[in-house]
């Protein structure tokens, strides 16, 4: 069922969820957009494309407490960070950072299951945006994702002063029950226009048309073996950001912090771009830059999909194309490995 | 995000899998001049958890580190559970200054373990080891012992840099020395004062000793002594396949989620760490 409501009265709209549930949408600070919770004051962004940092940290934080522990005449004691148990809402995320959370699932929710990412997942409802004004660096569309047509618990899209609104699954239908007096039926069709306006922008973009059969078919040792590694990872200043930036990296670490009170160990985000990622007292499997640049996009383009039916750990937001300093990025992989298209 | 609520509600508090049980140590023994072994129980004085032949734990101790140790004692043994660890890190630093009674965190166990109840049952099984490589097999070898009627014969082939360096020599010599059908094979680099064995590397003595094929060869020790015990058992004219070892990786949850120990489409602290040679020869070479 097709809804809309008012632009102009998208802060009604947001006042009604976050009365219910925590409501994470894009938020303007210092001129940076990123997903933050929403507050009368905050000012929404619905505008910038694309978020600096993916909505990720909403399910997979870039820092969490897993437990607490503390040492008592000798006697340790464990005390277990509580799970995420309030419901909340991501509104505005993207068709891409949507299929981003798809990936995450495949492996943060398989077993073992990991019990702090299960429950965020559980209580979250996510709500999508059509992309209106795809960039140049966007290139969803090469792994089979819709811009115009977001796979999301809710997706919505702004046309002319309306935004429309459709649930897609049960959540989303309980979500918009929640609204539902500032939500007003809709025609379907009051869409179609838009979605046809979004897919002819993204058949024109640069990226759109980059192949990917390379990756399936050609050996995985022949890839691994390419010489063309050697030539791609000179610029690599191992930095790190495209694995932060990244809506799909998923590694992390784990430490200790002390606490006056004892030790809290807590999780978060790694890179497989630092040398000390992979270093052991006897030491270190990748102790070059090229072995770690290699192993990022192998991981993405080959290993992931080889162990998730061919689904690649890539959505093609273009946040890395964006914002690597060298200007290194998975499309100039993808093209360098034979993938132009 | 920072402001997430989340963890700010009042929570149920499922155990997720990468927290810990408490550990208490029980006996440590001193094997040799940085290796030692620690015996690890319960709190309730029981054993922690049931495991297979080379599979894995996270032990920890809160503020110092948490690391992944072969379990050395036999799913066999009902009261307790053994590491034996190197001093070479921080955690092993401060593991090793620690006495019995004192507490550790251990989460497990991890990985998949030697065949030992499939491929290897009614096989001769040959184990090839080097320093402190004997701990994973110690686990498989002292199941084998306890189960003798389900295999066929046994060699163990172990060496190390000096006597002081061979761990476990006082079972070795005691037990599977003792033990009717089990062959052992002692060695050490370099002569010394009071050792009356064999003197020189594990590889060019497995070559020495020609070992027929007619068996499993499970192996674990430094990559260096891998790699020339791989090649000596190729011309001895043994095959890949009936060749294992046990691959180590750094690792941080031991669920194959961390990404840490990822090699091709493996994750060696799940999908491991026990491999077998052709199935090593199918990934990349980054271990």
């Amino acid at each position: 069922m097709m809804y809309k409501i008012d632009q102009a009265r998208l802060g009604e709209l947001f006042a009604a969820i976050a009365e219910k549930k925590d409501l994470f949408l894009p938020v303007k600070k210092a001129d940076q957009t990123d997903f933050a919770l929403w507050t009368k004051e905050a000012e929404v962004d619905l505008d910038t494309l694309r978020t600096v940092k993916s909505p990720k940290d909403c399910f997979f934080p870039q820092s969490e407490t897993l437990y607490n522990t503390s040492l008592e005449e000798g006697k340790l004691s464990i005390d277990a960070a509580a799970l995420c148990d309030r419901d909340f809402v991501v509104f505005g995320m993207r068709a891409c950072d949507v299929q981003a959370v798809k990936v995450l699932d495949n492996v943060f929710l398989a077993d073992p299951v990991d019990t702090y990412y299960a429950a965020r997942r559980e209580h979250a409802v996510l709500v999508a945006g059509a992309c209106h004004e795809p960039e140049e660096t966007c290139f969803c569309k090469v792994f089979g994702i819709d811009a115009a047509a977001p796979a999301a618990d809710v997706a919505t899209w702004r046309v002319g002063e309306a935004l429309y609104w459709k649930a897609l699954t049960k959540k989303g239908e309980a979500l918009s029950e929640v609204v539902k007096e500032h939500l007003t039926p809709a025609e379907e069709s009051a869409v179609e226009e838009a979605q046809t306006q979004i897919r002819s922008i993204i058949d024109k973009l640069p990226y759109s048309h980059l192949k990917l059969d390379v990756f399936k078919e050609t050996p995985m040792m022949e890839l691994f073996d390419s010489d063309r590694w050697e030539e791609m990872y000179k610029p690599c200043l191992a930095c790190g950001t495209c694995t932060f930036v990244c809506p799909t990296c998923q590694c992390y670490d784990i430490r200790d912090f002390k606490t006056k009170d004892g030790v809290q160990r807590y999780r978060c985000w790694d890179s497989c771009m630092y040398s000390d990622f992979t270093m052991m007292a006897h030491g270190n499997m990748r102790t070059s830059q090229m072995q770690r640049f290699r192993q990022r996009f192998m991981h993405k383009l080959v290993y992931y999909p080889d162990n998730y039916e061919g689904m690649f750990s890539c959505v093609g937001c273009g946040r890395c194309v964006s914002k690597c300093p060298a200007a290194l990025n998975i499309v100039k992989v993808i093209k360098t490995m034979g993938g132009e298209g | 995000m920072g402001e997430c609520t989340c963890a700010t509600g009042t929570g149920n508090k499922k155990q997720d899998i990468l927290i810990p049980m408490i550990g208490v140590i029980t006996d440590i023994r001193t094997e040799t001049p940085d290796v030692k072994t620690f015996r690890v129980v319960g709190r309730d004085g029981k054993k922690l958890f049931e495991h297979m032949p080379g599979q894995c734990a996270m032990v920890s101790v809160p503020g110092v580190g948490e690391a992944m140790f072969s379990i050395t004692s036999s799913p066999t043994n009902t009261q307790f559970q053994e590491f034996s660890i190197k001093r070479c890190g921080v955690l092993t630093d401060c593991l090793h200054g620690m006495s019995p009674g004192d507490e550790v965190t251990v989460r497990g166990p991890y990985g998949n373990a030697f065949p030992v109840e499939t491929a290897l049952k009614g096989e001769n099984l040959l184990f090839i080891a080097g320093g402190i490589g004997l701990a994973p097999l110690r686990s498989v070898i002292n199941y084998v012992l306890d189960k003798r009627e389900n295999y066929g014969t046994v060699e163990i082939l172990y060496g190390s840099r000096s006597m002081e360096d061979l761990v476990q020599l006082k079972e070795i010599q005691e037990v599977w020395c003792k033990t009717e059908g089990v062959d052992v094979y002692l060695t050490i680099d370099r002569e010394q004062e009071g050792w009356n064995g064999h003197v020189g590397f594990v590889p060019s003595y497995l070559k020495e000793i020609g070992f027929s094929t007619n068996k499993t060869v499970l192996v674990c020790g430094p990559p260096i002594m891998i790699k020339f015990v791989l090649s000596g058992l190729m011309e001895m004219g043994f095959k890949r396949e009936q060749i294992y070892t046990t691959l180590e990786l750094r690792m941080k949850c031991g669920i194959g989620k961390c990404g840490r120990c990822n090699i091709g489409s493996k994750y060696v602290c799940k999908d491991g760490p026990v491999f077998r040679f052709d199935e090593i020869d199918e990934l990349p070479p980054e271990y």
